[in-house]
């Protein structure tokens, strides 16, 4: 079976039936798509599969044929994507992993609505993260975007007794 | 994983048009390098004993390259906390180095025994990375810029004294000589590290202190292997496993001969408590691992459900002779002549830490002898002993390569059992490495769980509205029982009393007593253990304060003393929040305090409910944790706690047929972005003790909220998690 990658056609030696997830791991060796749920319940394993992001760990292998596929090492490819770097600036990752699948999500969204809301994020971005750094990858999104973020957290307060930070 | 940063940020610079970054690092052009290649990130390079190329070890926990690039050693792990990068810090602070040249490594746990344990404990759990390892980490990093200067003037043949060092750079004043750490790290090394040496008042932290971006940033959005799932070795295997669902339950029979026709499949690995399947693909041992027909001795707790776990904890707490983790006074003397008495019960789940990464390991005995072992883990010396007592090979011939964490929580320290499974299972193929990755199924119903509990409360009030006098009760399974039971002193377990046995709360009569309860799910330490009784008390002296008629946190102050630092970060978040002043139509507020992991932390929570529907607007913050290492890391696990302990008003594992009900995300439903509630962080750093941060942000959460959830409705949430109906008028 032949697949299209990050631009690259390759072929593969699996059963229809395998899930694209694990294609790119353990096959392809691509592992910054991850596994979280198997179910499409966490978007650990989100992709692209021809521009729309598609939870791979759900995703037959078999249907993939004449699809462009794109993991957050394609994404990177030529340089390093907006999304990337508005996470970097904005330190959104705790430990981080999640935020493959949060980043391809959070692409897909801009590719299809260059500005989006608060609301259009918060409809379209569903992935899990147990760290809790929804908050930050809102922010990361509006910036990417290239869009002041209407409801941002509040910068820390310090006690005027407390160290200079 | 190697990354060259300037090579970064020019590829990166020419994508976007403009240099647009700010590391916090004095110029743009130059970032911090990152995790090194021995940090064990880097798979198909297995890093061996000693040091790299060119470097040279100046103190145990630094490596200077002749370039200068500094390379920190660390002990902890990284699990999204942000120790790699505080810990650094603190050493690159006192050795007065270029914050721009630091990158980090993982200590190795080999190297750790053979130099007998010289970097400290590798365990990284209640939130102390920082406050238990910063005095040796400070010195050290003080010691080696010595050391530096010391090399310098002996070659300069001039007077220690007379030189100075800062940002890397060796400067002898009277000469204007000068010279780097990376020119005299080789002779640094060669000397005696000096015994008494001055660290830095933190008043003049100029690396520490501040928010300095992650180290493993850029990585972490790079999709490069870091995860112990990412391991990728010459020839692996990979491996799924099945365990009995009912906790404690044997292997007795199994048939794979279906699983083992299957395409891929290498072999089935037989246990006493779990059957494995070894594949050339994981999903192939996955589906695998679902043909096979186990028989299972399920032992004597087939019939243990939640319902029967509570009546063990309900007759435990009707037990007499309970032991008493707290006597002040005479509690049930002032209850019987308290002018009003308030009595409640409030109870909580059990509760899977459902880290992002399923539990995972690899392991490999190699052809000489020797056994290596990649994984995920809070504790590399727990890791590196299962392996050892697993395997029979002495501890010297065995080593641990530390992967970055995906989500620790708790569940991957004292609990070493998937090294155990996937030693046992590699063991089976001499010279191939095996990774095993637990399903999310597996995990989901194979954890250490945040005990499940059932607490009683009875509060006397005088005339005047003062509390006189609290009697609580708690039962509550032993997570030291069964992790760590020499730590049980006198029938209790810290973990289940704290928040009454230590209450600074000035109550005059006060009686905690424990009745341990231990059914046979595995129960473990779940961030910020003992966190559900931040939720009993600080909802109980809710109740109080509206029996006594007072504003809750004027009834609060009224308990606290002046000094109390409590009642310090009361006072902040009350600030901040506006305490009192008026809020948008239908949005309420609710206040707790507690402390705990060397912090004292205190939260607003502003709230509204519709339709039976809790929305968390905003959350107010403020922790007292003595100094801030990471402003920017520790915000973030102030805001990462807040929407994780948001969860816990609908999460819950259940007890059925003595195997846990619930199975993957679908009927576990961690809170989404969608719910993530506005964080505003209030630090108040008073000096003088170290705190920590990754669990201190968990404990109000809860309570603040629900809280507030009475002010909006008049109804008190006792029980997790919340109901159908619960809310309904």
């Amino acid at each position: 079976m032949k697949l299209n990658v990050n631009g690259r056609v390759q072929s593969v030696d699996v059963e229809d039936e395998m899930p694209l997830l694990w294609v790119l791991r353990d096959e392809l060796k691509l592992a910054g798509t991850k596994y979280g749920c198997g179910i499409a319940q966490c978007g650990a394993c989100t992709v692209h599969v021809d521009g729309v992001a598609t939870r791979s760990c759900v995703t037959p292998v078999g249907s993939m044929a004449g699809k462009k596929i794109v993991t957050l090492e394609g994404m990177g490819a030529r340089g390093i994507s907006r999304v990337q770097k508005a996470w970097i600036e904005n330190d959104v990752p705790q430990c981080g992993y999640c935020q493959s699948g949060m980043m391809m999500a959070a692409a897909a969204l801009l590719a299809k609505n260059p500005k989006p809301t608060d609301a259009d994020i918060e409809a379209n971005v569903t992935n899990l993260c147990r760290c809790g750094t929804y908050g930050r990858v809102k922010k990361a999104i509006h910036a990417a975007a290239g869009q002041k973020v209407a409801n941002d957290m509040p910068a820390p307060t310090l006690a005027p007794n407390g160290q200079k930070i | 994983m190697k990354i060259d940063r300037r090579e970064f940020l020019k590829v990166s610079a020419a994508a976007s048009g403009a240099v647009a970054f700010e590391f916090v690092a004095p110029t743009a052009s130059a970032a911090p390098a990152g995790v090194t290649p021995r940090a064990g990130a880097e798979f198909t390079t297995p890093p061996g004993i000693g040091m790299t190329d060119d470097a040279h070890e100046v103190t145990h926990w630094l490596v200077i390259h002749p370039d200068d690039r500094v390379v920190i050693r660390i002990a902890r792990s990284e699990m999204g906390q942000g120790s790699l990068t505080g810990l650094s810090q603190l050493v690159a602070e006192d050795l007065d180095c270029d914050w721009n040249k630091v990158s980090a490594e993982f200590a190795s746990p080999n190297e750790h025994i053979q130099r007998k344990r010289i970097w400290g404990s590798m365990s990284t759990g209640g939130s102390a990375g920082v406050r238990t390892s910063q005095e040796y980490l400070r010195k050290s990093g003080a010691q080696a810029k010595a050391m530096l200067i010391s090399a310098a003037a002996t070659q300069w043949n001039v007077p220690a004294e007379e030189c100075t060092a800062s940002k890397g750079v060796i400067t002898h004043g009277k000469s204007k000589r000068r010279t780097t750490y990376g020119k005299v790290a080789a002779a640094a090394g060669k000397l005696e590290a000096p015994k008494d040496v001055k660290v830095k008042d933190p008043k003049d932290w100029t690396i520490a202190g501040k928010p300095m971006r992650r180290l493993e940033m850029p990585d972490k959005v790079l999709g490069k292997p870091m995860y112990g799932v990412d391991v990728e070795l010459p020839n692996m295997l990979k491996a799924s496993l099945v365990q009995c669902p009912v906790f404690l339950g044997k292997v007795k029979s199994v048939d794979s001969a279906e699983a083992e026709k299957m395409r891929g499949v290498k072999g089935i690995v037989k246990a006493d408590d779990f059957v494995a399947v070894v594949a050339d693909n994981w999903w192939r041992a996955n589906q695998a691992a679902k043909k096979l027909k186990i028989e299972w001795d399920e032992g004597q707790n087939g019939q243990v459900s939640t319902d029967t776990i509570f009546a063990s904890f309900r007759e435990g707490l009707e037990a007499n002779d309970l032991p008493a983790a707290r006597k002040i006074g005479d509690a049930p003397g002032a209850l019987a002549s308290a002018a009003k008495v308030v009595e409640a019960e409030y109870s909580s789940p059990y509760l899977n830490h459902a880290t992002m990464e399923p539990m995972t390991a690899t392991a490999w005995f190699k052809g000489d002898g020797t056994l290596e072992v990649w994984t995920s883990t809070q504790n590399a010396e727990a890791s590196i002993a299962t392996a050892s007592e697993t395997s029979g090979i002495p501890l010297e011939k065995c080593e641990v390569h530390k992967t970055m964490l995906g989500g620790g929580f708790g569940r991957r320290g004292a609990p070493q059992d998937y090294v155990k499974q996937a030693v046992i299972i590699a063991k089976q193929f001499p010279n191939v490495p095996v990774k095993l990755i637990w399903s999310r199924e597996e995990d989901m119903q194979h954890g250490f769980y945040r005990p499940a509990s059932l607490v009683k409360m009875k509060a006397g009030l005088d005339a005047q509205g003062n509390v006189v006098a609290m009697q609580t009760k708690i039962a509550c399974p032993s997570i030291l029982a069964l992790l760590r039971p020499e730590g049980i002193d006198k029938g209790i377990d810290f973990t289940a009393v704290r928040t009454f046995s230590d209450t600074t709360y000035t109550i005059p009569n006060q009686l905690v007593e424990y009745a341990m309860r231990n059914p046979h799910v595995p129960v473990g330490f779940w961030r910020a253990p003992g966190l559900q009784n931040s939720f009993y008390r600080e909802c109980f002296i809710d109740e109080l304060a509206v029996a006594a008629g007072k504003d809750p946190l004027e009834f609060r102050f009224a308990m606290l003393k002046p000094q109390d630092k409590n009642r310090l970060v009361l006072e902040a978040v009350a600030k901040a929040a506006k305490w009192g002043s008026p809020l948008p139509q239908g949005v309420h507020r609710g206040i707790a305090q507690s402390d705990g992991f060397g912090s004292f932390t205190a939260m607003v929570a502003e709230v509204s409910v519709n339709d039976a529907k809790i929305k968390v607007h905003k959350v107010y913050f403020a922790i007292d944790s003595g100094y801030v290492v990471n402003p920017d890391t520790c915000r973030a696990q102030a805001e990462g706690n807040v929407i994780f302990n948001l969860g816990q008003l609908y999460e819950a594992n259940t007890i059925k047929d003595g195997r846990v009900a619930e199975s993957n995300f679908h009927d576990f439903p961690l809170p989404r972005l969608a719910e993530m509630p506005m964080v505003e962080t209030i630090f108040v750093p008073t000096g003088g003790f170290w705190g920590g941060h990754g669990e201190p942000g968990a404990l109000n959460l809860v309570p603040a909220v629900l809280n507030a959830v009475y002010a909006a409705t008049g109804k008190r949430i006792r029980s997790l998690p919340m109901k159908e109906g619960d809310l309904k008028a």
